[in-house]
């Protein structure tokens, strides 16, 4: 009886799913639904929240006032999205610390673009450009996401992003511009960002393990691989414009499919940076777990404040 | 002398070099709200300092933008009260200097908005909005880590005993200020003094903290005797400008 009531209600849920009607937190939804969402959500707050140290990296040596406002106020919208996205983590039943734990010990995983250095101010530019371009490719798609609380997240996400993208790509037009140094260093920035920000979509699609489900569920609107390739059809152009020379050999256009061939992702380098191996992977998780084993005293007291103040209002 | 040029670099300076150690938090804060909390009042800060240097760079007459003032003077140039250039240390420390800062600009921003000075007055008008969150916001956590539990008072009370020696030089006074005031353009900085004790006392007290008895106090900052700290700041903010000189961003 109770296995046919399950049945029953995952065809409703899948029927609202068809249907395009939104999943809501207290909505019935499919066991492996809702710890997919956890995973995935849970990743991208991780992403945004990690993602602030290579950038802050710089904040302190940004060349002009105008600058070090802008790379400020792009920071506090990263810590801010992170925050609505553990927020909405929390609607499916996550418990944010948790989430926040499985980050330090190594079992929940966030945007291997981040475990790349920030070596100089061009790559405020790079990251910019390339991988607040490839979240945004990423993300637009999740405004249509099935689940509510999330679809929602990403539509102001979006917006946010589309500045921060901006300013990355204004950077690098500037810097294209300039001097000689000012010039190498904008081309030295994409070349090491362009092969990891092509790597931000994803193993290729036959190899990746969620997303035939994801896109049934309607979290995934597009495949990887067509992510990759609208990235690499935008950005090409706007290299070409500023002067800037992709490093690819194999980058050829391709009249029949409308888009560009591009080389061999190297996609050792890809899975040794998810298993931890890059440059930076225990730099960035260290820093996040110092951080909360510095606040821990902070956040003690501040519980400690509220409950007497909880007291002396009872009283 | 030009003494509003002079004036509104010691104004400027505290901004910037605030600025830059409040940034020096980012994504390292004890949560999520005070990674976003802090990152908001160094870029209010570093907004301050640009337009008050920007000003300073008007007024000296001299062609030179903010970016050039901030960016390319050396050590002795920078005006600083020395307790904004204090390390952050840990968050208790931070928000201790963050408070008896706030606790200053506040009433200092209230009496420039009389400024007979136009762009003083705009400045401080626009400034006085933002450091009202400051001050509330600090001086929330100062009471909070304070009256919270017995480790977060001992950390707290430790770092008001650090601090408290640079408190006095807030109200130092020379020459520029006496020529300033004269002109209507800057007011007394014993009211100045009053209305900063009362609200330092106040928040103090309900955080159940003690100022210490060492009256020592230091100064110098006014007057570019600055700490070791301030070269390192220095280091790292001029960097660019000193590696690539004369270059656009």
């Amino acid at each position: 009886m109770a296995e046919l009531n399950i049945q029953e209600l995952e065809r409703r849920f899948q029927e609202k799913i068809d249907n395009d009607i939104r999943i809501e937190p207290n909505d019935w939804m499919p066991e492996r639904y809702r710890q997919t969402l956890i995973r995935q959500i849970s990743q991208h707050a991780h992403s945004e929240i990690v993602g602030m140290l290579p950038e802050g990296n710089w904040i302190t040596r940004a060349p002009n006032l105008r600058r070090k406002a802008v790379l400020l106020a792009k920071v506090q919208d990263e810590a801010g999205h992170g925050l609505y996205l553990y927020s909405a983590t929390e609607t499916l039943g996550a418990d944010r610390e948790e989430t926040i734990d499985d980050l330090h010990s190594g079992k929940a995983k966030y945007s291997s673009i981040f475990n790349y250095p920030t070596l100089s101010w061009a790559d405020m530019g790079a990251v910019g450009w390339l991988v607040d371009g490839a979240a945004i490719m990423n993300q637009v798609p999740l405004c249509r996401c099935s689940y509510g609380p999330y679809a929602r997240a990403m539509v102001r996400v979006c917006k946010e992003e589309s500045f921060h993208q901006r300013q990355g790509f204004e950077i690098m037009m500037k810097l294209a511009a300039g001097s000689e140094e000012q010039k190498a260093m904008a081309q030295d920035a994409l070349n090491r960002f362009w092969w990891p920000a092509l790597m931000m979509f994803g193993p290729p699609d036959a190899d990746s393990k969620h997303t035939a489900q994801s896109m049934a569920w309607k979290i995934k609107r597009n495949t990887n691989d067509e992510l990759r390739q609208q990235m690499v059809d935008i950005t090409v152009p706007q290299a070409e414009m500023i002067g800037l020379t992709i490093p690819d050999p194999d980058l050829k256009w391709n009249e029949e499919k409308g888009g560009y061939d591009f080389g061999e992702i190297d996609w050792d380098e890809f899975w040794n940076v998810v298993k931890g191996n890059g440059p930076c992977n225990k730099e960035r998780v260290e820093a996040r777990r110092k951080a909360k084993e510095n606040g821990e005293w902070v956040r003690e007291a501040a519980n400690a404040y509220a409950a007497k103040q909880k007291m002396k209002k009872a009283s | 002398m030009n003494t509003l040029f002079e004036y509104l670099v010691r104004l400027g300076d505290d901004s910037l070099i605030l600025g830059h150690r409040l940034s020096e938090w980012c994504g390292h804060g004890p949560i999520l709200e005070e990674d976003i909390a802090m990152t908001n009042i160094a870029l209010d800060l570093v907004g301050q300092a640009t337009s008050i240097l920007k000003y300073a760079g008007e007024v000296e007459g001299k062609g030179r933008s903010e970016d050039d003032i901030a960016f390319l003077r050396y050590e002795r140039e920078y005006k600083n009260a020395l307790l904004v250039e204090q390390p952050n240390d840990d968050f208790g420390v931070t928000m201790m200097r963050q408070f008896l800062f706030d606790a200053f600009r506040k009433p200092l921003f209230e009496q420039l908005t009389q400024s007979s000075d136009e762009q003083l007055a705009a400045i401080a008008e626009k400034s006085l909005k933002e450091t009202k969150y400051h001050l509330k916001h600090s001086a929330e956590w100062v009471i909070r880590l304070g009256d919270g539990t017995d480790e977060s008072h001992d950390r707290v009370q430790s770092a008001l005993n650090d601090l408290w020696r640079y408190t006095d030089e807030l109200f130092f006074t020379d020459e520029v200020d006496a020529d300033l005031e004269a002109k209507g353009i800057i007011f007394s900085s014993e009211e100045l003094k009053a209305s900063w004790s009362e609200m330092v006392k106040n928040v103090l007290n309900q955080a159940t903290l003690t100022i210490p008895d060492n009256g020592w106090q230091h100064d110098g900052g006014r007057r570019g005797l600055h700490s070791e700290h301030l070269g390192y700041i220095l280091a790292e903010l001029q960097y660019m400008q000193r590696a690539y000189p004369g270059m656009e961003w």
